[in-house]
């Protein structure tokens, strides 16, 4: 099969258009030594060669294992609707469908899609969605940078380790100053973040439910950075909102989060969605489309791209982000995920989560040598001490058909022993009683 | 197209009005009417501190996103708040009620790098040429 759309002739009539004789001249620029020798390019292979490779490597995956895994991305159901509805050709074979004269479907979707990040969230605008949680944070950093004309982040470390990486990978040439706060018996440290929190700061990021599973009620730090002209970020799990206060409601002027619990599928670097919302006030510096719902000439109700001044296109390198796209087919599919469970189903799941959690954390606590650390409330997912080295318990348990949960010490120096265990409303009581079971049997081999 | 001669011009059709030991800024009328409608205008906060030359606001149209610089160096004593919910009085009034801010005049001197009325005149007349 060959892959390469043109053929010698159309090759040659372009060479001649502009006035060169062969493709290697149009690398000229580039010394030869910084040239591929060969680009080792292999034989094509024939669908049937690719799906067998594919299968192998799909194999790979331990599909087969019982999830109590989160930190950040978790093990949701997803009734097959959304992916009947999302793999329509008209929505899964669209490319950049923004024009308003032929796209008021995918338009209107995406206009959907910002109400209910909003309504979840308790903010005024959405944008049309970006990447993943990590970039959706910076690009909430770089606003509050751009909207007080200050340098300093604070950064509280109950925030996703991944999330934090990319934020300074990000900024790592805009000498822009982080500095973060520690995790204190796994809650954020209100003293150290109100030290720390000066005239000279742009912003504080916080997570909730932080990576230790902990939920808390940040309205006194929000009105804390506010009197010191910074900016307040949240960085939070869609599913918790159907029963925490949302970000809104503490005050946060930005809410993002990673989407891929509303109706994503877990998968190995995405594709994922990254969601932020804003206060109104804030809107001129948020990144990424947005669309907007008018009136057609005729009086029709419709919908345009609208704000389109903050964005690249227009405002070239002053534009508030490089970001032009977004990632529509897994915000259609959050869409549709939140639509088919409408408010009620979005409280029922997330009171689903939290008390099996509940019951997860009580009955875990009963296994010998095992501690539920409690020093605040959580939603679906919260710490373990255990007795030993929680990456050899991984281990264990990954042979006994678990994946019991996120070694702490992977991302947090001196924890060693501690296990970060999710429970979504995909596990039953059965599960979790032989979790309880299997663990107290691994600990003792 | 108006260019009242009691005003300093700049290239990038800003103007200013010296008023004592402050000055008012605006843009001019060619300016606005370059833009079309003017849908929202980023001004600085009071008390910012204005380099002549330097970006001080941001004027958005239906057509485009436009930066403005500062005639003269100066501290932002006021801004025109009218604009955050009417930016369409730069298109009706460019002049009087839609100018942008009001500095205490840092370097007097600096007036001298501005055009006239005239010269604005002359300046204007060679684009549309």
């Amino acid at each position: 099969m060959n892959y390469v759309p043109h053929t010698e002739l159309d090759r040659e009539e372009m060479l001649k258009a502009i006035g060169l004789k062969s493709v290697d001249e149009l690398f000229r620029d580039i010394p030869v030594n910084l040239r591929p020798r060969s680009f080792d390019i292999p034989p094509g292979k024939s669908e049937f060669e690719v799906v067998e490779y594919l299968k192998l490597l799909a194999a790979k995956n331990a599909t087969h294992l019982t999830n109590f895994v989160g930190g950040g991305f978790y093990d949701h159901y997803i009734p097959a609707a959304v992916d009947a509805l999302a793999s329509k050709p008209e929505f899964y074979t669209a490319y950049t469908p923004y024009q308003p004269e032929c796209s008021q479907g995918w338009l209107q979707a995406i206009y959907e899609y910002q109400t209910i990040i909003c309504e979840l969230t308790g903010l005024d605008v959405s944008n049309a969605s970006l990447y993943d949680g990590g970039t959706a944070l910076y690009e909430a950093a770089m606003m509050a940078v751009r909207l007080t004309g200050r340098k300093k982040i604070i950064v509280d470390s109950g925030v996703s380790l991944i999330y934090r990486t990319m934020l300074y990978t990000y900024t790592s040439n805009l000498s822009i100053e982080f500095v973060e706060t520690p995790v204190v018996h796994g809650q954020s440290c209100r003293e150290d973040i109100f030290k720390k929190l000066d005239d000279k700061a742009a912003a504080v990021i916080v997570q909730n439910p932080n990576f230790f599973g902990a939920v808390d009620d940040f309205s006194d730090m929000v009105e804390r950075a506010h009197s010191k002209g910074a900016l307040a970020i949240a960085s939070v799990y869609p599913v918790s909102l159907g029963m925490l206060k949302s970000p809104g409601e503490m005050g946060f002027d930005i809410a993002t989060g990673e989407g891929q619990s509303l109706g994503i599928p877990l998968s190995f670097g995405g594709p994922y969605l990254g969601f932020i919302a804003v206060k109104k006030e804030h809107m001129r510096q948020m990144p990424g489309r947005i669309v907007g719902e008018t009136l057609d000439k005729g009086g029709k109700r419709g919908f345009v791209l609208t704000l389109q001044a903050r964005e690249q296109h227009i405002r070239r390198e002053r534009a508030t982000s490089n970001i032009c796209s977004n990632e529509a087919l897994c915000a259609l599919r959050a869409l549709i995920y939140t639509s088919l469970l409408g408010k009620a189903g979005l409280q029922e799941l997330a009171r689903l989560n939290y008390q099996k959690a509940e019951f997860a954390k009580a009955t875990l606590d009963k296994v010998s040598g095992v501690k539920v650390k409690r020093s605040s409330p959580t939603f679906n997912e919260f710490t373990l001490e255990l007795p030993e080295n929680a990456d050899e318990v991984v281990s264990k348990m990954i042979s006994q058909g678990f994946a019991c949960g996120f070694p702490l010490g992977r991302f947090y120096r001196g924890l060693d022993n501690y296990l970060l265990v999710a429970v979504t409303e995909k596990r039953t009581k059965e599960e979790i009683l032989n979790f309880a079971k299997s663990l107290e049997a691994a600990l003792c081999s | 197209m108006l260019i009242p001669d009691n005003l300093f011009y700049t290239k990038d059709h800003e103007w200013a009005k010296i008023e004592g030991d402050n000055a008012k800024l605006g843009i001019t009328d060619f300016a606005q009417s370059s833009l079309g409608d003017i849908t929202f205008i980023d001004l600085p906060k009071t008390g910012a501190n204005l380099k002549q030359s330097d970006l001080y606001a941001t004027v958005e149209s239906v057509k485009a996103a436009s930066d403005v610089y500062a005639p003269l160096s100066g501290e932002v004593l006021k801004i025109n708040d009218e604009l955050v919910n009417h930016p369409e009085l730069v298109n009706k009034s460019p002049y009087e009620s839609g100018w942008f801010s009001i500095i205490k005049i840092a370097d007097a001197a600096e007036k001298n790098k501005l055009m006239t009325p005239a010269q604005y005149k002359d300046y204007v007349e060679g684009l549309s040429k």
